[in-house]
């Protein structure tokens, strides 16, 4: 999850212009040595052996971390799957009861480990978040890129990153104090539930799918815009007509994204979602979603017991959601290339 | 320019390493040195309710000059955790609220065997209801009732019309289950609808804010935000837990995996003397183990 959150503010943008100016300093400097005494300017009078060295090193070093990585990777997913699976063959409790079984009862007699409840919360919460949040990173994109260049590059954008700042802890608070009390005050029910969760959410991945957007809007060629203005279209008729289908698949990209982010979300969500382990009659309704029960009940569980193995499941079903919705954005990017 | 970078990124990178190493060296061994005075280190960990009184006591503690050269280190992540943790050996005292031989069970009681269980403080539990339902008392009959889901109303149970909203804890949850075997005496189901939080704070604030909640609550966390009810007529107090007359209370335990060592028996004292049970304990909502008139079995059993 947290590589997914990485590159949200800026995204992979940033790195180029980082690294850019470390690998010119290294030949500027060996121009400097060479330079003046055989006048060549091209490249620098080095010893084979200590550019091969250098060579080396620089290899084996990277080498070491991505082996770091991938040992760090490779290792989290079988301790995931090595205990998640514990539940299914150790535990005993089959594969269909837990993911389409609906009742939530790990310590009564007998337990029944239904997960369904909490896979559709997870489901429900995400995608209503991003059905509020992809409009409004849309128009704030186009807003930023296409009509007030200036103004969105100076001040909106910083402001919407900055949203990528805030912990989860203050939003789950403001929610609490903000958001439920207010979907109290107007709808049936407790305020409570998946819509909570949800408007809480959608202002947690506004960030990421906004900076993907401009991203997206700034990177498109000029000629597509003059092209359309050249035949008359109006700004507007422009914008919807030729821009927006054109960078609709990138655009596609950062809603998934953002819905990977929203999925993963643990504490924002536990706090307004009630947390009951049923699935609700309505959107008010107190709903619980994968992360949300593993955080309240890790802790209170004792490790190799049947009711921490089955807290490893949600986790393990997280991941797998988690490597599905990677591969829909490398889908989405394939697309978006052609 | 490179080189240095390289060797820089090296130097991090091996610092960190070192320091994962050293630390997991720390965690568990306890180099208890003889003669006079006591020196090493303490992890306790577990129960996050029981977290922030072992924490003032060990400050006090390692302010203290006697034991001026053993550091306490106190860490959270629940009863369950806390548990794993003393009986793997990776803490030297496992915090909890409830029993061991709750939390390891059928095939894991053997675990529960090695430990040793050290009581330091009682804490009491009250049930608490949103200030507009208009009652002061329920019967432990109407409580089970409106926990099971018969009672929906408050109207059925004395109150105004409103309908009731359960603030729960996680089934999984140490305070649930003393609520469940002390107030109820049975489990219950977690009925739809029902809102289910692991902090006191946010169940304070919920029942305090949602009309016709009910919720339950350690003593040390009620105010005028919320009402807190009598059971069968009598009040949550300190003092009817003390006598035995208000029974949802439990023992807040600390765990050793067999006896504890030198250093981490003086930390345990410590807890249990006089100075910290009449200060801390009692300033921080907890009950002294030296004034309970009553005690009580892992299978519940009172005796005087």
């Amino acid at each position: 999850m947290n590589a997914m959150r990485q590159p949200s503010p800026g995204g992979p943008g940033d790195a180029k212009p980082a690294a850019a100016p470390a690998q010119g300093k290294p030949d500027s400097a060996g121009a400097k040595k060479g330079g003046p005494s055989a006048g060549n300017p091209a490249r620098p009078k080095r010893s084979r052996r200590s550019r091969t060295a250098s060579e080396w090193q620089g290899k084996a070093y990277t080498l070491i971390c991505v082996a770091i990585l991938i040992v760090t990777i490779f290792s989290m997913v079988f301790f995931v799957a090595s205990k998640g699976l514990a539940t299914f063959f150790t535990n005993g409790v089959s594969v269909s009861e837990f993911l389409t079984g609906i009742k939530w009862s790990p310590d009564g007699e007998p337990p029944s480990f239904g997960a369904l409840p909490f896979i559709t919360g997870s489901f429900a919460t995400s995608i209503l978040a991003a059905c509020i949040a992809a409009p409004l990173s849309f128009c704030a994109a186009v807003f930023m890129t296409e009509l007030m260049p200036k103004f969105g590059k100076r001040f909106m954008q910083p402001v919407i990153e900055l949203l990528a700042g805030i912990p989860s802890v203050v939003y789950g608070f403001v929610g609490l104090s903000v958001v439920v009390p207010f979907l109290r005050s107007i709808f049936p029910g407790q305020g409570l539930g998946i819509a909570a969760g949800a408007i809480v959410l959608s202002i947690m991945i506004l960030p990421t799918i906004t900076s993907i957007a401009t991203d997206s809007l700034s990177n498109l060629p000029r000629g597509l815009k003059e092209g359309s203005y050249a035949l008359g279209a109006t700004r507007w008729q422009t914008i919807s007509r030729s821009i927006l289908p054109a960078v609709l698949p990138s655009m596609l990209t950062g809603v998934v994204l953002g819905i990977a982010r929203a999925f993963g979300e643990a504490l924002a969500v536990q706090m307004v979602i009630g947390n009951s382990p049923h699935i609700p009659r309505s959107l008010f309704e107190s709903a619980s979603t994968l992360t949300s029960v593993i955080t309240l009940s890790m802790g209170n569980t004792v490790k190799d017991t049947v009711q921490n193995n089955v807290l490893w499941s949600l986790a393990l079903v997280l991941l797998v959601m988690t490597f599905v919705f990677v591969g829909i954005v490398r889908l989405l990017e394939r697309r978006a290339r052609r | 320019m490179k080189k240095t970078m390289l060797v820089l990124m090296t130097m991090v990178l091996a610092l960190t390493l070192a320091a994962c190493g050293s630390k997991a060296n720390d965690n568990g061994t306890n180099n208890a040195a003889g003669g006079s005075e006591l020196s090493g280190s303490i992890l306790a960990a577990g129960s996050t309710a029981m977290q922030p009184l072992v924490e003032q006591v060990s400050k006090k503690f390692m302010a203290d000059s006697k034991y001026s050269s053993i550091t306490v280190q106190v860490q959270g992540g629940g009863s369950g955790t806390g548990l794993t943790q003393v009986s793997e050996g990776q803490a030297d005292i496992g915090n909890s609220d409830i029993f061991a031989g709750e939390k390891f069970k059928d095939a894991d009681a053997a675990k529960a065997q090695e430990l040793v269980d050290h009581q330091v403080a009682v804490v009491a539990m009250a049930t608490v209801v949103n200030k507009e339902v208009g009652i002061d008392n329920l019967t432990k009959q109407q409580l089970v009732d409106i926990f099971t889901g018969k009672i929906t109303n408050w109207k059925d149970a004395g109150g105004k019309d409103e309908k009731i909203v359960i603030v729960n804890r996680p089934s999984s949850s140490g305070t649930r289950k003393t609520f469940e075997k002390y107030a109820l005496g049975t489990a219950s189901e977690d009925l739809p609808g029902n809102i289910q939080e692991d902090s006191s704070g946010t169940v304070k604030k919920l029942v305090g804010e949602t009309p016709g909640a009910i919720g339950y609550l350690a003593l040390s966390y009620l105010d005028d935000s919320v009402k807190t009810i009598k059971l069968d007529g009598v009040d949550a107090t300190a003092d009817n837990v003390k006598s035995g007359s208000y029974p949802v209370w439990a023992y807040e335990h600390m765990y050793t995996k067999g006896e504890p060592n030198e250093i981490v028996k003086a930390f345990i004292d410590y807890m249990l003397s006089d100075d910290v049970q009449k200060t801390d304990i009692t300033d921080l909502g907890y009950i002294s183990i030296h004034e309970m008139q009553v005690k009580r079995d892992e299978a519940g059993n009172i005796t005087k």
